[in-house]
């Protein structure tokens, strides 16, 4: 259970017993060090940045129980998406698939259990398998071939966005589809706690936990970070670098399709065209949240992070009286200032400790770039 | 004499039709640095990546202890004791000190499925193992490598290589980068390997570097031994004309002649 605790941090730090002098001189400067040193610090202060901002502004309604609602559904779904996204980021490939998935998994849920009548459960086991299939290819492709994920996963994406939409006008001569979810599979995935929370709140906060998990507690973690770090070197020290970044990939089609699923599921039918906004809208949380787009560095707590920041700027502008228009200019601005924030806190991590030894100077800008000797 | 612990017998690489290696042949034993010298492009690095396994040959045989191996994979050539470090490669800059040292043999506590990443022996092990190559600045385990100099991140692949039981240690051009002091510590490590009994091969152009350290020494030119011989055989301005194939500089000293004469004309 004590792993379960540690979740959610990056770093854990090992106890300086080992060492002969242990860190404890210069207490407040080490503890900021090490804070700084942390990949979702950008976030964090964007996080509070942002939820104060509106806090200010929207008064008493961004901070009524509605308003947390508000935020926190559309940030749960975003996460679902995010935080496999993010891994597979860490690992140095990106998914741009992610908006087809969702509508394709959507459809197939509608349509298997909606149009075909088939059990509800039996619907979304095919939604889910759908996710796993386009990830599946877009791993295969991407580690077989050596062309981007980039371009392999823009193709996937609108490759299923098309057969999506022909398939369902050919099976159903409909791009809309309606279905009834049984109770107890509608209680799980698609139905509000409290007449305003969505229980994908409840699934992401799972996943977070169970991602966080593998990536900062278990040694498979470990492969990951060497992937995106170096694949040439990962390879070289014998980890299954292709196996590992085809089942990242699953697991992101996985995420959506899921999303898939739940939004089916609360709104009882699916449109082909749902979804779209989460390829970019996963990529801005995850960037905001301190992974590195090159891959090698992040942490699940800074998607979340970087997640609850957008959730909070694009539902919290509602609450000011503004036009929501200016949503997006905030974002974009958020964007820069969290990755010019990253970029900061990382070169303060990489140069901890070049600050007490002389020059080298150029060595130290070399090496924040990692490799471009 | 003993069977070398490492040896090529005209082993060739071609890409793609054009030759990168032709009919190289090559021992190591234990306890001895072989130090492979060769300009750019003249295939040290597509040599050691036959040796580590990253590459197939295209002809010729790879022995290990006197018998014939077929790499087909770097793991292939781990298991056998056989570590490289690649040019530029190896350490993984934004990770931790103790996190990298580990990549892809993590310590775990714990069973099955929910073995967790053992953090503290992890950087109990990374850091004394690189404190007893003589880099005392890594004191901690949590580090992050990219803070490191560049001879420390080569005493940490270095260190990770040998606490692995590295029987063959390749190292490609693991002083290119350094400042002079910085090259001075990894030389010594390389004595520190050799003394410990481990077969080094040690990839470099600078003939200094190789003349320091080595036993024996193999010149490379256009993927093609040119020459090979043992400790003071040879002197450094012989083995800089050969390894620049000998026109290069004698080239360079009629133009510097030449160049004095003028100035001494217009004088
Ligand atoms: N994977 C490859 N495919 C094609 N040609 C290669 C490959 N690797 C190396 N070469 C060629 O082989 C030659 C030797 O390269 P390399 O072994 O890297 O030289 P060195 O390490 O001595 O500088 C070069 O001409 C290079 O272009
Ligand atoms: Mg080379």
């Amino acid at each position: 259970m004590q792993t379960r605790l540690n979740v959610a941090s990056t770093g854990v730090r090992t106890s300086p017993k080992l060492v002969a002098q242990p860190a404890t001189v210069h207490e407040p400067r080490q503890t900021f060090r090490r804070l700084s040193r942390r990949s979702e610090m950008g976030a964090l202060v964007g996080a509070v940045v942002v939820f104060v901002f509106f806090a200010v502004l929207g008064g008493s309604k961004f901070l009524s129980v509605g308003g947390f609602a508000g935020w926190t559904n559309v940030a749960a779904e975003l996460g679902v998406v995010a935080v496999p996204v993010g891994l597979l980021m860490i690992a140095g490939e990106l998914d741009l698939s992610v908006g087809s998935v969702i509508a394709a998994s959507s459809m197939t849920l509608a349509i298997a259990s909606g149009y075909w009548q088939l059990p509800y459960p039996v619907g979304i086991l095919l939604a889910l398998a759908v996710g796993a299939i386009v990830g599946l290819i877009n791993g295969i492709i991407t580690t077989r071939t050596n062309v981007p994920s980039f371009v392999v996963t823009l193709g996937t994406q609108f490759g299923m966005a098309g057969l999506t939409l022909g398939l369902s006008r050919a099976l159903t001569g409909s791009t809309n589809v309606s279905v009834t979810p049984d109770p107890v599979s509608k209680s799980i995935v698609g139905t509000l706690i409290a007449g305003q929370f969505e229980t994908s709140i409840l699934w992401c906060i799972g996943l977070a936990l169970l991602v966080g998990w593998v990536l900062h507690v278990s040694p498979w973690g470990n492969w990951i970070f060497a992937i995106g770090g170096d694949k040439e070197s990962a390879r070289a020290a014998d980890i299954p670098v292709a196996r590992t970044k085809v089942v990242l990939f699953v697991c992101s089609g996985l995420g959506a399709a899921l999303v898939g699923v739940i939004q089916t599921s609360l709104y009882n039918g699916a449109q082909t065209a749902i979804g779209q906004s989460f390829v970019f809208n996963s990529i801005i949380a995850v960037v905001i949240g301190g992974v590195l787009l090159t891959g090698g560095y992040g942490s699940v707590i800074g998607v979340i992070l970087g997640t609850i920041t957008f959730a909070v700027v694009t539902q919290g502008i509602y609450y000011t009286g503004w036009s929501s228009d200016w949503g997006s200019l905030i974002l974009g601005i958020l964007l820069l200032v969290a990755v010019l924030l990253n970029n900061t806190f990382r070169r303060l991590a990489l140069a901890t400790k070049r600050q007490r030894s002389v020059g080298s100077r150029k060595d130290r800008n070399g090496n924040a770039t990692t490799r471009t000797e | 004499m003993a069977t070398p612990l490492l040896e090529l017998s005209n082993v060739s690489k071609s890409f793609a039709g054009s030759d990168a290696l032709k009919d190289i042949s090559l021992e190591v034993e234990p306890g001895q640095v072989l130090c492979l010298l060769g300009d750019n492009g003249a295939g040290k690095s597509t040599l050691i990546k036959i040796l580590s396994g990253v590459h197939r040959p295209t002809g010729g045989e790879v022995r290990v202890s006197g018998t014939p191996v077929n790499f087909g994979s770097p793991k292939d050539a781990s298991v056998l004791g056989i570590a490289t470090v690649h040019q530029f490669g190896g350490s993984f800059p934004l990770m931790t000190v103790e996190r990298s040292f580990f990549v892809g043999r993590e310590p775990t506590k714990g069973w099955g499925v929910f073995r967790i990443f053992d953090k503290k022996t992890a950087a109990a092990i990374s850091v004394s193992a690189v404190q007893r190559l003589g880099i005392t600045r890594i004191t901690r385990g949590d580090q992050i490598v990219g803070s490191l100099s560049g001879g420390e991140r080569q005493a940490l692949v270095i260190a990770r290589a040998v606490h692995f039981g590295a029987k063959v240690l390749i190292l490609d051009e693991p002083t290119a980068a350094l400042g002079v002091k910085e090259a001075t510590h990894v030389l010594r490590i390389i004595m520190q390997a050799r003394a410990a009994g481990v077969a080094v091969v040690f990839v470099t152009h600078n003939v200094l570097h190789a003349m320091t350290v080595g036993d024996r020494f193999a010149v490379l030119i256009h993927g093609r031994k040119v020459d090979d011989f043992r400790k003071g055989e040879r002197s450094r301005a012989e083995i800089t004309d050969l390894m620049a194939g000998g026109e290069a500089m004698a080239e360079l000293e009629s133009e510097l002649a030449q160049y004095e004469l003028d100035a001494g004309e217009s004088r």
